[in-house]
């Protein structure tokens, strides 16, 4: 058994910022990660992203990822890739199915003192007829095969979803040379922001609101897409059927919390609709309700990458003040200040909903023993 | 909100958010014009414009609001928007033409001295436009901003130019 004191699980931009502030005090921390790459989803985010000056602003998400490899290295971040967290056992023993330099695994158990979740999301997915055919994919799949991969998955794509992923994918997918010959949604409004949806307006892409996709059509792959309309109760209106010619159905129905690790561990968990489902109680030092086990970022509810920066801030700040890296006075100081930029990303028409659901869950949470 | 259910803004929206730029502004030579009308929480064109011309304050979810005078239409809030939602328009180009200038994201870039097709916020073609300008300076971040001579009636139209699939 390897003794560390703090392991993260997921080197996303929650997982990193932990680590990086926990490493920053003086801890020593080891981040592990089952991609080939780290930085979760910051890699494929080749837009500018919004936010404050304090949030690096304008800056291309993919720039911000590297930024953050560099400061974690910095503080001497250890960071194991192509390494699944398999496990979590009593007393804090994390199970890593380590990727070595040979292309094999060795199982390797590591004893922690603290562990911080930072396991990101996973994408909804939506059936029709004909949904298991070659060339329906989740947008983030679509959007890792064009940005990461620099990949085609097609010539016509029809989106299927409205929120912010839908729109960006959209929009990505033109500039990788693709078009999108639809945006579909169910909804009888567009769900992201408006910016978002202009951008794809003005390349020309038609959206249909009250609409969902019927049927994918083909032998080997989508050939065609059968869309109708939606009545007032969201059954599709017989007669309103039209036939898109497509070879990509990418769908764009949100994001749901991965949380298997902390349910296999009895991290105490709570549903939220607004959150997208299962997510571990945890306090305002992000810390659940197991001692020394900590979550951030989209695992305890889908939101951005800027919220999962702020998070992962605060879960390894109070990490390390917990190992006696910070003084309480400094983690104080810290972590309010982190709040408050927190509450700041929470405000307005998009983002009051997401405020109100955080003070749930922290409001739900079990005094400790 | 025609932008929620359509997905752009019309006229009246920017009237009703008050971000139309008076005739007699317009009169004065190139003006930013913002198109963003929802809270979001964002604020790099505030810093973007040296003649703290572009106001957001706090909360940072508030809207933008452009002061007229103070700004020269210099451009460099358009390729710091992450919304893409800013534009320079020239009204005083020439007798017949005013100018448009956009952030344009794709390849193959237009060239100068080119004619495209220029379209309106839906992707419509509303007329041929004449490309003036292709700035892409690094500091510019990859966000080349095109600027298209057109017939001044369309100004307030257009806002793009129809993507290009030459390759
Ligand atoms: C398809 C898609 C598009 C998005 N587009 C945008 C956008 O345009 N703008 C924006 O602001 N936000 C966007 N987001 C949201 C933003 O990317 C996320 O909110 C942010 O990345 C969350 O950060 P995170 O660190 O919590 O999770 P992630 O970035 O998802 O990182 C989680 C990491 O954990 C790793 N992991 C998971 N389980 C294990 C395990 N058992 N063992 C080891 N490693 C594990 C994963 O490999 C991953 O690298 C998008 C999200 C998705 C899924």
């Amino acid at each position: 058994m390897v003794n560390k004191e703090i392991v993260v699980v997921g080197a996303g931009p929650a997982g990193l910022a932990a680590a990086i502030e926990a490493a920053k005090a003086g801890g020593e921390v080891l981040v592990a990660d089952l991609n080939i790459l780290p930085g979760g989803q910051l890699f494929k985010q080749i837009h500018k992203f919004f936010g404050s000056s304090a949030h690096r602003s304008g800056t291309r998400g993919i720039e911000i990822g590297r930024q953050l490899l560099a400061e974690a290295e910095k503080y001497g971040v250890e960071i194991w890739l192509n390494s699944a967290v398999i496990g979590l056992y009593d007393d804090r023993v994390v199970s890593i199915e380590k990727g070595l330099n040979s292309g094999e695994k060795e199982l390797i158990n590591i004893k922690a003192e603290k562990i911080i979740l930072a396991t990101g999301a996973s994408e909804n997915v939506v059936r029709f007829k004909g949904w298991t055919l070659p060339g329906v994919m989740g947008a983030g799949a679509a959007q890792t095969m064009i940005n990461v991969n620099r990949v085609k998955p097609g010539n016509k794509v029809v989106m299927l979803g409205s929120g912010n992923v839908g729109l960006i994918v959209s929009y990505q997918l033109m500039q990788a040379g693709c078009d999108v010959v639809a945006l579909v949604e169910a909804a009888p409004n567009i769900g992201g922001y408006g910016v978002h949806a202009s951008k794809i307006r003005r390349a020309g892409v038609p959206v249909y609101t009250r609409h969902t996709i019927i049927e994918a059509k083909g032998t080997d792959r989508v050939k065609e897409v059968i869309i109708a309309e939606l009545d007032d109760s969201w059954q599709p209106i017989a007669g309103t059927e039209k036939v898109l010619e497509a070879d990509v159905v990418t769908l764009a129905a949100g994001l749901k919390p991965i949380s298997d690790l902390a349910r296999l561990h009895d991290l105490e968990m709570v549903y939220n609709g607004v959150f997208g489902g299962w997510v571990p109680k945890h306090d305002e030092n992000m810390e659940s309700t197991q001692s020394g086990i900590y979550v951030a970022g989209d695992t305890t509810g889908v939101e951005e990458a800027n919220t999962a920066l702020e998070e992962g801030r605060l879960a390894g700040i109070a990490a390390a003040e917990s190992l006696g890296y910070i003084a309480e006075k400094d983690a104080k100081e810290r972590k309010d200040d982190t709040w408050k930029r927190l509450d700041g990303l929470r405000m307005g028409p998009f983002g009051e909903k997401r405020m109100y659901a955080k003070n749930e869950i922290l409001a739900c949470f079990p005094a400790r023993s | 909100m025609a932008l929620e259910q359509n997905g752009y803004i019309t006229r009246e929206e920017l009237a009703s958010f008050n971000q139309i730029i008076s005739e007699e502004r317009f009169k004065k030579g190139p003006v930013a014009i913002i198109e963003c009308i929802q809270q979001i929480p964002c604020n790099p064109c505030e810093s973007a414009c040296v003649r703290k011309a572009i106001r957001i304050g706090e909360p940072i979810t508030s809207l933008p609001v452009l002061n007229e005078d103070r700004c020269t239409g210099c451009g460099v809030c358009i390729a710091r928007c992450p919304g893409l939602a800013i534009f320079v328009i020239d009204k005083t180009f020439s007798d017949a033409e005013a100018t448009v200038a956009f952030p344009y994201e794709y390849t193959p870039l237009p060239q100068k001295d080119e004619t495209v097709d220029a379209v309106d916020r839906t992707g419509r073609v509303v007329c041929k436009g004449k490309v003036m300008k292709v700035l892409n300076p690094e500091s510019f971040d990859r966000t080349p901003v095109v600027t298209l001579a057109i017939p001044t009636e369309y100004a307030d139209e257009v806002r793009s130019m129809k993507r290009r699939r030459d390759r």
